[in-house]
């Protein structure tokens, strides 16, 4: 029974998986079609004769955006961790007073809608000459993960079994020995998934980059396949294949960190 | 790949998560535990118990100054990346912003105009009534969907973790990705949306270009982007809830929708509000997917707060910012009522 039961189920699950990702297996798909078998009736359900042409288009025009969205993304998790890690630590084990003012303060900063924070750095951006620039995108893109990556550092790290900290304390480690030799160490799990939550924001945010970096010499990727879908509608085969790859870092995170990505997701969520 | 790697992981996070909401509400109140903490020392003899208080103090405010170091930069940060942006958005709303002053700085102030411009205005109906229908459309979908799934996964059969696991896929493509992707397979004359529903017979629906069904064009979207978080969520309540009462139900003769409706959907009333909550917030304020898809168009059909914001204050040549954050300003008091309104029924609910 226990053998025979399961099997529908496996099969209802494929059924539904593959339903959930056929928006992912048609942009594969385009992506492989030829510019003139694009546009035939009805759609080519598989590519008969796949084109790399697409492919082509991305190495040839797309390399540089993606690297500048790789450096934004990796300066994203730098700024994140750096800004979060020690806060969730003073919240969570060093008795914060006021920690819990802090807290509902990043619960209202991550109500703000990205629209009027764009407005504000716009205003504040002009000023200070940081349009267009990575470096003003870094900082406006980790707002979107540093409100969420103290609150899962608080959680996490309130967590650590006390003892031990209390224990390097007898033995003459200050707060700032315990914080680096064992609560980060110790906090490697959390880490991971807050890089890589704000790797993946920052690599996909488009309304900071199509607002303060919408003129740069070197645009991030979302904003360049946008542009792309404007100047170029025929060609959904090149933007097609430019999706497949900026959608890469998801999907290679996705492999590697799966449990930290479940993880993240539910910790964001328990967050009140 | 299976069973393991994905199943185990998860659970530590779940404590943590679960001591989170003790600790949250408790916040500042670690004090008694700690070593060498102010109350030991005092506990009662006479003279020694006023050096022992000052010692205590000393090496509490001492602690305090650590705490604080270690928040100084997240709240240095919080000022100039939220509050001073923030603030400059309520300035330019109450100012009346052109390009050339917004350079030189001298916007002529003009209170709450902007505002009553916003309000009075002719969009301004249809921009709440979008966003009413765009939110609460794809609430309910994506809640039920991600329900109905996560109960689907939680009885667990062969490859369920790994399918659970490919289920985020959607969520974590970035949104132009997958706002491209719709945008193609909604198209009228070659999308294979339209061509499936050619199969029975339905003719060519203009998905992102007619004013009557753009709404659902981007609304199908906006669901099946909103289903992996609602089942990763939901999913880890369910995991909460206590197999023996299932086993119980069973026993007692409970088919399996009778133990839906008695036990795992008022179990999981917690869990779901908080979903809805964060559901809510977030597509309030949600512009990439649309903007992608329709610009807000055709016709305004898809124009929500949001969207309205983003193409007055940067969708157009002509930006026109000092509307613009009146309206952004507006969808943050929205937010905010909305947030306050779950903190009071949920602090009910506790009380009860």
């Amino acid at each position: 029974m226990t053998a025979r039961r399961p099997w529908w189920k496996t099969i209802l699950g494929l059924v539904l998986t593959a339903l959930m990702l056929f928006p992912v297996y048609w942009m594969l798909n385009v992506s492989l079609t030829r510019t003139g078998d694009l546009r035939s009736s009805p759609p080519q359900l598989f590519p008969t004769e796949p084109t790399l042409e697409g492919y082509a288009a991305v190495f040839d025009q797309q390399l540089p955006a993606l690297g500048t969205s790789l450096v934004i993304a990796l300066g994203c998790v730098l700024l994140t961790v750096v800004i979060a890690a020690p806060a969730g630590y003073a919240i969570a084990l060093l008795n914060l007073r006021g920690g819990r003012t802090l807290n509902f303060v990043l619960l209202v900063a991550q109500m703000l809608p990205a629209v009027v924070m764009a407005m504000g750095f716009y205003a504040v951006y002009v000023r200070l000459g940081l349009l267009n620039t990575v470096w003003g995108l870094i900082l406006a893109d980790s707002t979107i993960a540093v409100p969420f990556a103290v609150l899962l550092f608080t959680a996490f790290m309130s967590g650590l079994p006390r003892e031990l900290l209390q224990a390097a304390a007898i033995d003459g480690a200050n707060v700032w020995r315990v914080f680096v030799s064992i609560v980060l160490p110790m906090s490697r799990n959390s880490i991971l998934t807050v890089s890589l939550f704000a790797f993946l924001w920052a690599w996909s945010d488009f309304i900071f980059a199509s607002t303060l970096s919408r003129n740069a010499d070197f645009i991030p990727i979302t904003l360049s396949i946008y542009s792309f879908i404007g100047n170029n509608t025929t060609q959904w085969n090149a933007i097609m294949a430019t999706a497949v790859v900026a959608s890469i870092p998801a999907a290679v995170l996705l492999v590697i960190a799966q449990r930290y990505v479940a993880a993240g997701v539910t910790a964001g969520a328990v967050k009140d | 790949m299976s069973t393991p790697p994905t199943d185990a992981p998860v659970h530590p996070a779940a404590p943590a998560g679960r001591e989170h909401t003790t600790v949250l509400p408790g916040g500042g109140s670690g004090g008694p535990g700690r070593p060498g903490g102010p109350d030991r020392p005092a506990a009662g003899q006479g003279p020694s118990t006023r050096a022992a208080a000052a010692r205590a103090r000393r090496r509490l405010s001492r602690s305090q100054l650590a705490a604080a170091g270690f928040a100084a930069p997240l709240v240095i940060y919080l000022i100039a990346f939220y509050a001073y942006p923030l603030m400059r958005s309520i300035d330019l709303s109450i100012h009346d912003y052109t390009v050339r002053a917004f350079v030189q700085g001298d916007a002529e102030f003009v209170g709450f105009s902007n505002y009553v411009d916003v309000i009075t205005s002719s969009l301004f109906a249809q921009a709440m009534w979008n966003t009413a229908v765009f939110v609460l459309v794809s609430l309910l979908f994506q809640y039920t969907i991600g329900l109905a799934l996560a109960v689907f996964f939680r009885s667990g059969f062969r490859l369920s973790a790994i399918l659970r696991a490919l289920f985020l896929v959607p969520w974590l493509l970035p949104l132009i990705v997958s706002g491209s992707a719709w945008a193609w397979m909604l198209n009228s004359d070659n999308g294979i949306v339209n061509s499936f529903l050619s199969i029975f017979g339905i003719g060519q629906v203009n998905w992102l270009t007619s004013p009557d069904t753009a709404m659902i064009g981007v609304l199908i979207a906006n669901i099946w982007l909103g289903i992996p978080f609602n089942l990763v969520i939901l999913y880890s309540g369910l995991q909460n809830i206590p197999e023996e009462l299932y086993e119980a139900a069973s026993l007692d003769g409970a088919g399996p929708w009778r133990q839906f409706v008695s036990i795992t959907f008022p179990l999981l009333r917690p869990v779901s509000a908080i979903t809805l909550l964060l559901g809510l917030v977030y597509t309030l304020k949600v512009v990439d997917i649309i903007w992608i898809m329709t610009s807000g168009g055709p016709a305004n059909s898809t124009t929500t707060l949001a969207i309205w914001s983003y193409r007055q204050a940067f969708g157009t040549g002509q930006p026109d910012m000092s509307p613009a954050a009146a309206v952004g300003n507006l969808l943050i008091v929205i937010a905010l009522i909305c947030g306050f309104i779950y903190l009071r029924v949920q602090r009910r609910q506790e009380e009860s």
